[in-house]
């Protein structure tokens, strides 16, 4: 694979490495996120998931995902 | 006597016991616990997805929320910045509005920052959030936090996951007697006898995780709770007898042999 196009983003603390002008939605689908059950923030910025394939990632965004899980 | 309506930010759910999600040992015996503990509220957190599992289990798979009102918390903020940030995240995953606020100020300890609880209260209700608020036994602070907007207060037992049981009934008393909100006892309950004193308080609910979720039967403490709660309720809606240090007699003497 050619990584020299790469620009790295940050996906909930890890790395990544994907493809210049991927949008946030092909982000989510890549990773097999139920959109219903999670929400989003890009650079601690919610966003709205109706909008998520108009986005396109940038070098060194931020991304985070979260969804619910059990708790008091 | 007929009870009023258990009614939460113009709500009305049936049971007035409230459980965590938390500290099973897999979804399957949470959901089983949830199911008997006859809840119709449950907390829930919000976290980070395990990007590298896709195929992990969710909560969310196991604790239908369109059967069970799921209630966010803030577990694990110690601001109002972590507390909203994360609350609008939770509002973002479905809608929520009616939400459990908790900023701690010690992590040993878990007790309440109520300087910062008092604070997101206000900034959280100004956003249309329903607030119901983990907050110390303080009826001051509770007053505040009820001019604030708050739609319940949940002042702890004991610390969180303690099971020490109510430690200050003078206060809890005291709190009930100056608020109409729903009063609802959040943390540090250990047994089913725990829940019924804060019933026979004049609480209207109780929110229980620990105490059914490390009891060594989930399941059967799950329902011992349920009843706690339901026999707290009527033994505080019956109006107990008045305590008396001297003894009166079950039994009349007249036509004693």
């Amino acid at each position: 694979m050619n990584f020299k196009n790469k620009i790295k983003i940050t996906v909930n603390g890890k790395q990544m490495q994907i493809f210049p002008k991927y949008s946030l939605k092909s982000l989510i689908t890549k990773l097999n996120m139920p959109i219903n059950k999670i929400a989003i923030e890009l650079n601690k910025k919610i966003i709205d998931k109706k909008r998520i394939s108009k986005i396109q990632l940038k070098k060194d965004d931020k991304v985070e995902i979260v969804h619910f899980i059990g708790g008091g | 006597m007929v009870d009023k309506k258990f009614k939460i930010g113009n709500k009305i759910f049936n049971s007035r016991l409230i459980v965590g999600t938390g500290k099973y040992k897999s979804f399957s015996e949470c959901a089983k616990a949830i199911k008997t503990s006859g809840a119709d509220i449950v907390t829930v957190a919000v976290r980070r997805v395990n990007i590298s599992d896709k195929n992990k289990a969710r909560l969310m798979d196991y604790i239908d929320p369109k059967k069970i009102t799921y209630l966010p918390n803030t577990a694990g903020c110690f601001t109002a910045e972590d507390a909203i940030r994360t609350l609008r995240l939770a509002r973002e995953i479905g809608g929520w509005r009616l939400v459990k606020l908790e900023v701690l100020g010690d992590k040993r300890n878990l007790f309440p920052e109520m300087i910062e609880t008092l604070r997101s209260t206000e900034l959280l209700t100004k956003e249309g959030f329903k607030v119901m608020v983990y907050c110390n036994d303080d009826p001051l602070m509770a007053k505040r936090l009820e001019n604030a907007g708050a739609v319940a207060i949940m002042p702890l037992a004991a610390p969180i996951g303690s099971g020490l049981g109510i430690q200050n009934k003078v206060n809890i008393k005291i709190i009930r007697q100056q608020t109409k909100l729903p009063l609802i006892i959040d943390a540090g309950l250990g047994q089913a006898s725990d829940a019924t004193i804060a019933m026979e308080l004049g609480c209207d609910g109780v929110l229980i995780n620990t105490a059914i979720a490390k009891a060594k039967n989930p399941i059967q403490m799950a329902e011992a709770m349920k009843l706690a709660v339901i026999s707290g309720r009527k033994s505080f809606l019956s109006g107990r007898i008045s305590p008396n240090l001297l003894g009166s007699a079950s039994t009349t003497n007249r036509g004693i042999i």
